[in-house]
């Protein structure tokens, strides 16, 4: 599904490493199955030829590792950029948070990433392998003995459905073809939600929230989440806690996290991605993104470095507080 | 060895259910199974697993221990266990029942722990063979047999029907009390179980090999170059702690309940940075120091002090849930020499 190739990102890469523009290589590597890929650092061009990987299951956004590699690494890290990523890119840059000298940035297009779970669903478990076909994924497992087409389409991952973007707003060098920004709808889900009565709405967070195992997997992958010490992990904080004491808590957690992340949130989609318990985390943060459109404008974290994101701006056209609360009758 | 109709199933439930409340697998509003109480209504799900492994049941992510109440100078101390009534976890696979002899090897040797002792002896466990396992599974590398798992009673599931075997005195006591089991031969089980293990055979995994693991290796493996890749990306997080079936850290703490003092005990993960912190601070400083920990603890401390039984039980949970598939087959495979290329 991917037009870009394997080939010409390692190509890049190994040209790179070679000609002394980076000294390492953020990217994919190869597991044990066709899907299990894991973010990792190459350092020459045999270990890019052997593990590197590029195929429809490298969801990971790598913006964040950013932080520790530029901050221990002498030379420059080459990353790769999805659109998605790249918005992430620029928000960590906007808030300081790494050394851009350090990191040469190629983009690279992006046709939106499978998501396993939905193959499994289609497929079921026992797969051997996975190549891709055109649109098609073409999946052996040890159960058929041919192998199952999968339209690529039908096993997008929630946040590719919704994409956003398909254009890079940063990058050093770009690979393939750019795309545009794309008129998603990803406020369909929130809008539902919106049209919830109270009590539907806050049995709906209840039983997802409820499934939290507190693995904090969503506050670790999250690109906005880049504290040094997250108040969670302070024992002297007052509120740091491995496990809910009650149900109470284990909502707030979330929404305390969405708080922190609002207006910050470029909506990359890692939370959902990697939560264990399958909880729809994004649709917290959108729900901050579409009454910050609704509030004060079309606003998009990460769009440029150095943006002044609403909630820490000032300007006269500003909602008054008011108005949010009248809006409560309509149960918004 | 007796059998009942697939069709039956519910109604062998319902009677199981009263002689003692059934937990058992079931799909969620998201298509994955967890553990729930059974219900009328509630269809046993065909998925191979939980996404939460069984371990809940005798070592729960959250417990309160004890309550104080203070008046004055004196402090009340009060025990607020309730654990007095026997349960049926149906539908647990072999992984997950090998995970409870593991956790009995820490928590049941002196001291004792009673919270967990009392559940356990509570506990009735009925295992079922997996007809269908996945790519992630390699249970076969620590001596589990998927095609016929420990347990108080063991199921076997075809497309007609559901075959039932006590395997303990505890089992059997259950099974005489469910009417509507009949008896018979073990023919069906055996072409079963045959053709399980035709399957493992084929698994991916099937060749995972231990050899290079185990007592004795601490010196061997603990300063390995390749920690420092196998940690890399690793995001510290507590996914891989949280869905293990054998993992048993746990801290102690304490809250206000506003007319007293609760204490309880969660789930601990030596993935956190604050894990095992002392007075001295924190004992493992980097991520790679904490992520060596988790698998030196599976494959080599546990078993030097288990007779040389690891701490691993091959359910794939952590492969399927990582977030960025790191896993401990990745890094048996790494650390693990020849045998595992």
């Amino acid at each position: 599904m991917q037009k870009i190739t394997l080939e010409s990102l390692v190509e890049k890469a190994v040209s790179l490493l070679e000609n002394g523009t980076v000294t390492s290589v953020l990217g994919w590597k190869k597991g044990e199955f066709d899907y299990d890929i894991t973010p990792a650092v190459f350092e020459s061009a045999d270990e890019l030829k052997k593990d590197f990987v590029w195929n429809d299951f490298c969801g990971a956004n790598f913006s964040k590792y950013l932080v520790s590699k530029t901050c221990k690494s002498e030379g420059k890290i080459l990353v790769f950029l999805k659109p998605c990523d790249t918005y992430s890119f620029n928000q960590l840059l906007t808030e300081h948070r790494f050394d851009r000298e350090k990191v040469y940035a190629v983009g690279i297009p992006c046709e939106g990433m499978a998501d396993i779970n939905k193959v499994k669903e289609v497929v079921g478990d026992g797969i051997s392998k996975i190549e891709s076909n055109g649109d098609d994924l073409v999946v052996t497992t040890i159960y058929e003995d041919a192998p199952v087409k999968v339209t690529c389409k039908d096993v997008l991952a929630e946040r590719c459905v919704n994409c956003k973007s398909k254009r890079h707003v940063a990058y050093d060098e770009l690979l393939g073809e750019e795309g545009e920004v794309i008129a998603s709808e990803r406020f369909d889900e929130v809008e539902r939600l919106e049209k919830m009565t109270p009590e539907e709405r806050f049995a709906f967070w209840q039983n997802e929230l409820s499934k939290c195992i507190r693995c904090n997997a969503c506050r670790d992958v999250c690109p906005a989440c880049t504290c040094e010490k997250c108040v969670f992990d302070n024992p002297n904080s007052g509120v740091e806690n491995k496990a809910a004491s009650n149900s109470f808590e284990e909502k707030m957690f979330h929404i305390i996290r969405a708080f922190h992340v609002a207006g910050r949130c470029t909506d990359c989609g890692e939370c959902s991605r990697v939560c264990p318990q399958n909880i729809p985390l994004h649709l917290l943060n959108r729900k901050f993104i579409k009454d910050i459109n609704e509030f004060y404008g079309e606003y998009q974290a990460g769009a440029e470095v150095g943006l002044r994101a609403p909630l820490v701006d000032y300007t006269l056209e500003d909602l008054e507080p008011g108005e949010v609360f009248d809006r409560r009758d309509n149960n918004a | 060895m007796r059998k009942c109709l697939v069709e039956d199933i519910n109604s062998v439930l319902a009677q199981i259910n009263k002689a003692a409340k059934v937990y058992l697998p079931v799909d969620g509003t998201d298509g994955k199974a967890r553990f729930e109480e059974w219900a009328e209504g509630k269809e046993w799900s065909n998925a191979l697993n939980t996404e939460r492994s069984a371990k809940d049941f005798f070592f729960p992510q959250t417990e309160n221990l004890m309550e104080f109440k203070t008046e004055g100078k004196n402090i009340e101390i009060i025990d607020i266990r309730s654990d007095k009534d026997d349960f049926v976890i149906f539908g647990v696979r072999g992984c997950d029942v090998r995970s409870f002899d593991i956790l009995d090897r820490v928590f049941l040797v002196e001291p004792i722990d009673s919270f967990y002792k009392a559940r356990r002896e509570h506990g009735i466990i009925i295992s079922v063979a997996c007809g269908r396992p996945s790519e992630t599974c390699f249970c076969g590398a620590f001596g589990i047999d998927a095609s016929n798992p420990a347990g108080d009673v063991t199921v076997w599931r075809t497309k007609e029907a559901v075959y039932w075997q006590s395997n303990t005195d505890k089992g059997e006591e259950l099974l005489k009390k469910v009417e509507g089991l009949t008896d018979c031969d073990e023919a069906a089980v055996e072409e079963e179980k045959a053709k399980i293990k035709k399957i493992m055979d084929k698994l991916p995994l099937a060749n995972l090999s231990t050899e290079d693991f185990g007592a004795g290796k601490t010196m061997e493996l603990f300063d390995s170059d390749k920690w420092k890749d196998l940690s890399e990306s690793c995001l510290g997080c507590g996914t891989c702690t949280f869905v293990c079936p054998t993992c048993q850290c746990y801290d102690i703490k304490e809250f206000n309940a506003g007319k007293g003092v609760v204490r309880f005990r969660c789930w601990d993960s030596c993935m956190y940075s604050d894990f095992t912190q002392m007075s001295a601070g924190q004992p493992r400083l980097s991520q790679l120091e904490r992520f060596r920990q988790r698998f030196m603890h599976k494959l080599v401390y546990y078993p030097e002090r288990n007779d040389g039984i690891y701490g691993c039980v091959g359910c794939g949970r952590c492969l399927a849930k990582c977030p960025i598939s790191m896993n401990i087959v990745k890094v048996m495979k790494s650390l693990g020499g020849k045998d595992n290329e």
